[in-house]
C-alpha cells in the first residue's frame, strides 16, 4: 500500500499544479475527456501489469489495437455482421491470440519479451496487409449506432470507457487481490519453482494471465476504435502497449514479477494521461510529450529504487 | 582482533569480541546462526566496519576499509556461495583484474602468460587441470579449488573459509582437508566456519566459539570432542541430540519399482521403505538421490518405474499428484524450491492448501490466518508473527516453514532433501524431533543428507546410493561410517578390500 501513497501524492501534487496554471483543468469537458481515455487505457494497463506480475511481458498490445480495430471495421462496416457477433469474435480473437503467446512463454519456452516482439510485428504487419494500408472507419454507423452509444457515449456525464474501467477495476481487483488464482498468480511471478513444488500448475497460472492481458485489450480496441473512427494501420495504437507498461511499473509492478496491485496501476494510468494533459494545457510542444513521460516513468522508478535499497538495509540489519 | 563491537539498527551482532590467529595454524570458528560469525569475518575481509575494537596483523594496528585493502593486507575470503565467473577459464579467474597485457596501450590479455603464471598454482593444490579449462565444466570442489589459487596468488595469509564444505562430497572434503593441511604448513593461517562438527574435530588446531555476538571460549586441540562444541554453541549440554530409534515399523507401505531418472538412464532404483521408519539415502553429491526424489514427487518424469502406496500403484504425473496422493518433498534447496521468501509465512504456510481456506475461490482471510498461526505454534516456530516475511527467518525457522506446508495437509511419505544444510544446531535438533514424531504416527520418512553423522544418527535403516545405484542397504545395528563410505564409492572399491 505504500508504494501506491507515493505515486497518488505524486499525481494530486501534479493535479493541483496544473489546476493552478490552469484552472481549464477543471472544466467538465476536460475531465470527461481525460476519463475516457483514461478509461480506454486503464482497462489494458491492468491487462499489461497481471503479465507483468508473473515476470513476463507483452509488447504486442499496440499492434494488436491495429489488427482488432482493423477486423472490426471490415466485420461491421463492410460485412455487415450483426454488432454482438462482431464483439464477440473480437474478444475471442484476443483471448486466442494471448493463449498462443502463453503457450509460447510456457511450453516452448520462449522469453516473453521476443514472444511479444514478434506479435508486435506481425499483428502490425497483418493489419496493414489486410487493410491494404488504407485507413478503414465505420462511416455512420448504419446498423451498429446501440455499439456506438455504449463505447462512446456518457452515462450521467461519465464517458462509458471511465464506467468500464470501474467494472473491470473492481473485478481484476477482487481476482488478483482476494482469490486464490491471483495468489497462485503472484506466487509464481515470485518464484516459479517452488509454486510449482507446492503443486501449483503454473504452466496453467502464467499463461492465464496472457490470456487475460491479451482479453482486456480486446476490450480496449473496440472503445479505441470506436473512439478514433478511423484506424490507420500503420499507425493505431503505436507504442500504446508502451503507456500500459510505463502505468502498471508506476503503479508499483515489478519487472521481476510478483509485485503489483490493481489500485497502483490505476493511479500509475491516471498519472500519465495527466501528464499527457498537461502538456496540451500548458502549451508546452506536444513534440516533448514523450521525453516529458520518460522523465517522469525514470524519476518515479528511481525514487523506487532507493526506497527498496532503504528497506533492504533495515532487513539485512535484523 | 581484539575488542570488536558492531551494530545493526536494532540489533547488537558483536560485542566485545577478541579472535587470536597464528600463523600456522587452522582456527575454526563456530557458533549458532546469528552467533556473529559472518559478522566478524566481515570485518576482517574489509566488507564491513567496526564500531569499536582494533585489528592488528603481525603486531601493527591495520584498518581494513574495503575489500581490496583486505586483499592488499593477505586476507583471503572464500564465500559459501563462491564468486568464481562460470563464462571464464580457470586462469581467467585466478587472475581476474591482473591479467598480464600486453601492446602496451591496446591492454590485449596475453594469455601465454596468463596461462603459465596460473599453472603453479594448480600444480600447489594439486590439481591435475588445464588452466584453459571453462569453470562451467568444473565441479563445484575445483571451482573452490579455483578461488582458494586465487587466494593464493594474492599472497593470501590469512585464508578465511566460510562453509567451505557445504556442498562438497566426503571425498572432495577430504581432498579440501589436505589442501588446508598443506597451506597450514605453508605458514597460512586458516579460519574455518563450519556447522559440520565431525569436520571441525578433523581439521582444527583450535576451535572458537561464538554465543549471541561475544566470545563463549575456546577449546584446544585435546579438547576439540562432540560435546564440548556443543556445549560451546548453545552454553547447554544438549540432551538427545540425535532421536531414538523406531519403536515399531510396518514394512512395505511404500514401494519404488524400477525407477530410472533422466540423470542416470542405465541404473532402476527399488526400494521399500516401511511406515514408522526413517529411512536414509546416504551417499556422495552427484549419486542421483536428489534426482530421485524429484522423479517420486513428480517435479521430473521418470523415464521408467511405478510408485506404490499402501498397495496401490500411484499415477504421478505432475508435484500436484504427488500432493494429493500425501507425498511430499522437502527440496534440497529451500530458498529456491521450497519457500517464496518474499511473501509472507502465511502466504507460506497455505500455498499448497490454499482451496481449502477459499469460498468461490475467493480466500477467506481469517480462516488462513488461524491456520497459519496454529501451524506456527504447533512447529515452534520463531516469527514475530505470521505476517512476517519468510526472509527474515532464521534457517532453521524457515525449513520449519516449508515443513509447516506439508503437515497442514495429511502426509502419507515425506521426503526430506537435505533438510538441515546451515541450520544451527538447536534447530537441527528440532527438525529430527519432528521427524521422529512423524515416522511415529505413520508417516513414511526418508531423508537424503550428506551429512554422514547425521545420516548415522537419525535413519532406522540406510540404503546407500552411487552413481544412480542403490548399493547397499544397512540395519541400524550394522551402521557404520566405513561401510557406508564403500558402498558410496561403488561397488569396485568395496571388491578390491575384500
Amino acid at each position: 500500500m505504500k508504494k501506491e501513497f507515493g505515486i497518488l501524492i505524486m499525481l494530486v501534487v501534479l493535479c493541483v499544479v496544473v489546476s493552478i496554471v490552469n484552472p481549464n483543468f477543471l472544466s467538465a469537458t476536460n475531465l470527461q475527456n481525460n476519463a475516457r481515455l483514461i478509461g480506454m487505457f486503464g482497462i489494458f494497463g491492468i491487462g499489461a501489469g497481471v503479465v507483468i506480475m508473473t515476470g513476463g511481458i507483452d509488447l504486442s498490445v499496440g499492434s494488436l489495437f491495429a489488427l482488432l480495430g482493423i477486423l472490426l471495421t471490415f466485420m461491421l462496416a463492410k460485412w455487415h455482421w450483426p454488432w454482438p457477433l462482431a464483439i464477440a469474435v473480437t474478444l475471442l480473437a484476443s483471448a486466442l491470440l494471448g493463449l498462443c503467446h502463453g503457450l509460447l512463454v510456457t511450453k516452448v519456452k520462449i522469453q516473453p519479451f521476443l514472444v511479444t516482439l514478434c506479435g508486435l510485428l506481425f499483428y502490425r504487419g497483418l493489419a496493414r496487409y489486410i487493410a491494404n494500408d488504407q485507413s478503414q472507419g465505420f462511416g455512420y454507423c448504419r446498423g451498429f449506432e446501440t455499439l456506438q452509444k455504449l463505447t462512446t457515449g456518457k452515462f450521467f456525464g461519465v464517458p462509458m470507457p471511465f464506467i468500464f474501467l470501474l467494472i473491470i477495476a473492481f473485478i481484476m481487483w477482487v481476482v488478483l487481490h482476494r482469490s486464490v488464482y491471483g495468489r497462485y498468480l503472484l506466487a509464481a511471478g515470485r518464484n516459479e519453482e517452488a509454486t510449482l513444488f507446492s503443486g501449483i500448475n503454473t504452466t496453467k497460472v502464467i499463461t492465464s494471465a496472457y490470456v487475460i492481458c491479451t482479453f482486456l485489450a480486446g476490450i480496449s480496441a473496440i472503445l479505441f476504435a470506436f473512439y478514433t473512427n478511423s484506424i490507420a494501420p500503420s499507425s493505431h495504437g503505436n507504442f500504446y502497449e508502451l503507456y500500459g507498461i510505463a502505468a502498471a511499473v508506476l503503479g508499483g509492478c515489478s519487472l521481476r514479477g510478483g509485485q503489483g496491485s490493481v489500485i497502483g496501476i490505476l493511479i500509475g494510468t491516471t498519472l500519465i494521461l495527466v501528464l499527457r494533459n498537461l502538456v496540451n494545457l500548458l502549451g508546452i510542444p506536444s513534440s516533448l510529450d514523450f521525453a516529458m513521460l520518460g522523465t517522469v516513468i525514470l524519476i518515479g522508478v528511481i525514487v523506487d529504487q532507493i526506497l527498496q535499497r532503504q528497506k533492504g538495509k533495515a532487513r539485512h540489519a535484523v | 582482533m581484539q575488542g570488536i563491537e558492531k551494530s545493526f539498527p536494532g540489533v547488537k551482532a558483536l560485542d566485545k569480541v577478541d579472535l587470536d590467529v597464528f600463523s600456522c595454524e587452522v582456527v575454526a570458528l563456530i557458533g549458532e546462526n546469528g552467533a556473529g560469525k559472518s559478522t566478524l569475518m566481515n570485518i576482517l575481509g574489509g566488507v564491513l566496519q567496526p564500531d569499536a575494537g582494533t585489528i592488528k596483523i603481525n603486531g601493527e594496528t591495520t584498518i581494513i576499509h574495503n575489500v581490496s585493502e583486505a586483499i592488499k593486507l593477505g586476507i583471503g575470503f572464500i564465500h559459501q556461495d563462491l564468486n568464481v565467473l562460470d563464462n571464464l577459464t580457470i586462469a581467467g579467474n585466478v587472475f581476474l583484474g591482473r591479467e598480464p597485457l600486453r601492446f602496451g596501450p591496446l591492454k590485449l590479455i596475453d594469455n601465454r602468460r596468463l596461462r603459465t603464471r596460473t599453472e603453479p598454482y594448480l600444480k600447489r593444490l594439486g590439481l591435475d587441470l588445464s588452466p584453459d579449462t571453462p569453470l562451467s565444466e568444473l565441479s563445484i570442489a575445483h571451482q573452490q579449488m579455483v578461488e582458494i589459487a586465487k587466494a593464493l596468488s594474492l599472497n593470501a595469509r590469512i585464508l578465511i573459509m566460510d562453509e567451505p564444505t557445504s556442498s562438497l562430497t566426503l571425498t572432495e572434503t577430504r581432498r579440501l582437508f589436505e589442501v588446508i593441511r598443506q597451506l597450514r604448513n605453508d605458514g597460512v593461517s586458516v579460519i574455518y566456519i563450519s556447522h559440520r562438527l565431525a569436520e571441525v574435530k578433523e581439521c582444527a588446531d583450535r576451535v572458537v566459539g561464538l554465543r549471541d555476538g561475544v566470545n563463549a571460549g575456546a577449546l584446544s586441540r585435546d579438547r576439540i570432542t562432540h560435546d564440548n562444541m556443543v556445549h560451546l554453541m548453545i552454553g547447554r549440554q544438549l540432551e538427545d541430540f540425535y532421536i531414538s530409534p523406531a519403536t515399531h515399523a510396518e514394512p512395505g507401505c511404500f514401494r519404488v519399482k524400477n525407477l530410472t531418472t533422466a540423470a542416470y538412464p542405465d541404473c532402476q532404483i527399488d526400494f521399500e521403505a516401511a511406515r514408522g521408519e526413517i529411512l536414509g539415502f546416504a551417499g556422495l553429491v552427484g549419486a542421483g538421490r536428489s534426482e530421485m526424489a524429484r522423479a517420486i514427487f513428480g517435479v521430473d518424469q521418470p523415464i521408467t518405474g511405478s510408485i506404490h502406496l499402501a498397495g496401490k500403484e500411484l499415477q504421478i504425473r505432475s508435484a500436484k499428484d504427488a500432493i494429493e496422493n500425501g507425498i511430499y518433498l522437502m527440496p534440497e534447496d529451500r530458498r529456491k524450491s521450497g519457500l517464496i521468501v518474499e511473501m509472507t509465512v502465511r502466504e507460506n504456510i497455505t500455498l499448497p492448501n490454499l482451496a481449502s481456506f477459499s469460498f468461490a475461490g475467493l480466500i477467506k482471510h481469517n480462516q488462513e490466518k488461524k491456520a497459519a498461526s496454529a501451524q506456527c505454534k504447533k512447529l515452534n516456530i520463531k516469527t514475530p508473527s505470521s505476517e512476517t516475511v519468510a526472509e527474515n527467518l532464521s534457517g532453521g525457522n524457515q525449513q520449519k516453514v516449508v515443513l509447516a506446508k506439508w503437515l497442514a495437509l495429511t502426509p502419507k511419505v515425506i521426503i526430506f532433501d537435505e533438510p538441515t544444510r546451515g541450520i544451527d544446531v538447536g534447530a537441527k535438533s528440532e527438525i529430527y524431533h519432528l521427524m521422529r514424531n512423524l515416522a511415529d504416527s505413520g508417516v513414511v520418512v526418508i531423508i537424503i543428507s550428506s551429512d554422514m553423522e547425521e545420516i548415522l544418527g537419525v535413519s532406522d535403516r540406510i540404503a546407500v546410493m552411487h552413481e544412480g545405484k542403490i548399493t547397499g542397504q544397512l540395519q541400524r545395528n550394522k551402521f557404520n561410517e566405513e561401510t557406508i563410505m564403500r558402498l558410496a564409492v561403488g561397488h569396485a572399491v568395496e571388491r578390491q578390500s575384500q
